[in-house]
């Protein structure tokens, strides 16, 4: 039943599934090539040939901007998640201020762009609070950032727990806190771990607008050595290289617990 | 098992849904039947320690039943209750829907209650879906789980709200089969169910519920030969219109 439910969806193509592994990775070679060869291409229009002998050079900066950025984006993202979830408790609150407070705070996080609200923060919240230390006002302005966003995946997820399922545990005898342990936490998990993981690649991603305020994370790294050099293309296709490198894995985990936790959908 | 309703009510949001019932019998086997909205499924959810009444009170063997989140649990415990559909825990296997109630509530010791889960697949016929979830399972076999589930903990009475509404005809007869089988056991249950064959033959008793009260009680083969108020008689010829 639930089989062809599933095949009946427009959007889950059912021929990806049949593909065999060899058919598949030529192919996904065969692209591969196709976008190296349109870049090949596009710069030998332009005459440029790329020279990397400068990576060696600024090879410690480039590590060390590289490790910052992966260090702020695994704090913001444990301290986004928690953020995250105080808010979507707020927002079903029954106490209606600081249900209102939630509600106002993930609107007005999604609805302005994270690069406002960098400057916005930075330099009158944190100047008058005293926050001088970059990497940890990006952390925060991070955090406060990308936690709407996962205040929305947890509300979703746990609006979308049917009723039953809370009526089935109550039927059988389990007490709320029993309830929220064996039946509510585990579908939670369940529907927001793939959502999430999405949401830990966007982290990864957003850090590098924390640059504007010069925090020396890889972006920033990148930027001041093409100011020194004058090798832009360069350095934003590493730039672009690395963070591929961190955000490939993420999708790959992602995708690992969407085949697992299926039965949820 | 003694059941007592005196001047039982439940309002929603303003509307009568039961309309002070009262009753008092021994229960063995009894199928409530009558028109969608009547408060069947109402009456079976506040028997269940589900939904708790507005006023009046449930008495089961004596004992009153005390509408308290502190104590429904235990009450609750002692049931089993058999959703329409979608009451399988949808993250765990049909073995773990059955042995985790069995160790988390009962107390049951791991591979006690999972020897004891398998053992029930088993007898009904589900052995080889044991490992399967819910949504791998049909409807008619994620019902007979969760009516295995629903005796695993030796439950004093059995309640079943609609088990068959939500299936193909010919799942219908397995799970009504199953019920069959748990009563020659001795189960006791009650059930809410629109297959009057069902009521009628495997019910020692019926009750008819329509618009909040209840209209007529007594011995399924007497209250189907013999319908003594207009309503059933309205509702048996309807449901007999296209047979």
């Amino acid at each position: 039943m639930t089989t062809a439910k599933r095949h009946s969806n427009p959007f889950v193509g059912d021929g990806a599934g049949h593909t065999s592994p060899l058919k598949a990775a030529i192919n996904y070679l065969l692209v591969c090539l196709l976008v190296i060869a349109l870049f090949w291409v596009s710069l030998a229009m332009l005459g440029y040939t790329f020279d990397f002998s400068f990576v060696s050079q600024y090879r410690m900066r480039i590590a060390q901007g590289f490790l910052l950025t992966i260090e702020i984006s695994a704090a913001s993202l444990v301290a986004s998640l928690a953020l995250g979830t105080l808010v979507a408790a707020g927002r079903g609150s029954r106490i209606l201020p600081l249900r209102y407070l939630c509600d106002l705070y993930v609107k007005l996080i999604r609805g302005t762009p994270l690069i406002m609200q960098i400057y916005l923060f930075f330099y009158i919240i944190g100047t008058a609070w005293g926050i001088t230390d970059r990497v940890v006002a990006g952390i925060l302005i991070l955090s406060t950032f990308e936690a709407a966003y996962i205040a929305e995946i947890i509300r979703g997820s746990l609006l979308s727990i049917d009723e039953t399922q809370r009526d089935a545990a109550r039927a059988v005898g389990l007490t709320h806190a029993q309830t929220v342990r064996l039946v509510i936490l585990p579908q939670m998990v369940a529907r927001t771990l793939p959502a999430l993981t999405g949401q830990f690649a966007s982290i990864i991603k957003d850090s590098s607008l924390l640059s504007i305020i010069a925090v020396i994370e890889i972006t920033q790294t990148m930027r001041e050595i093409s100011a020194s050099n004058f090798k832009l293309f360069e350095c934003y296709f590493l730039l672009g290289v690395l963070y591929l490198a961190l955000t490939l894995p993420v999708a790959a985990i992602g995708r690992h617990f969407e085949r697992r936790f299926d039965y949820a959908h | 098992m003694r059941i007592e309703l005196a001047d039982l009510c439940k309002k929603f949001d303003g509307t009568s849904v039961l309309k002070g019932l009262d009753f008092d019998d021994d229960v063995t086997t009894l199928a409530i039947i009558g028109p969608s909205g009547g408060g069947k499924s109402t009456l079976l959810r506040i028997l269940g320690g589900l939904t708790a009444p507005t006023s009046g009170t449930v008495r089961v063997d004596g004992e009153t039943v005390s509408y308290d989140e502190a104590t429904l649990p235990a009450y609750r415990a002692k049931l089993g209750f058999v959703f329409q559909q979608g009451g399988l825990f949808q993250h765990l296997s049909a073995v773990e829907n059955i042995a985790m109630p069995l160790r988390e509530v009962h107390g049951v010791e791991a591979s006690a209650a999972e020897q004891t889960a398998r053992e029930l697949l088993d007898r009904f016929g589900l052995a080889e879906d044991a490992e399967k979830r819910p949504a791998q399972l049909s409807g008619g076999q994620q019902q007979r789980v969760a009516i295995a589930r629903a005796v695993a903990g030796r439950p004093r009475l059995l309640l079943l709200d609609e088990p068959t509404s939500a299936l193909d005809p010919a799942y219908t007869n397995d799970v009504l089969d199953m019920i069959d089988d748990l009563r020659e056991d001795g189960m006791r249950f009650v059930i809410v169910t629109h297959e009057m064959g069902f009521a009628r033959n495997a019910c020692e008793k019926c009750a008819f519920l329509s618009q909040g009260r209840l209209l007529e009680y007594g011995e399924s083969s007497k209250l189907f030969a013999h319908p003594s108020t207009p309503e059933l008689r309205a509702f048996l010829d309807k449901l007999l219109e296209w047979r």
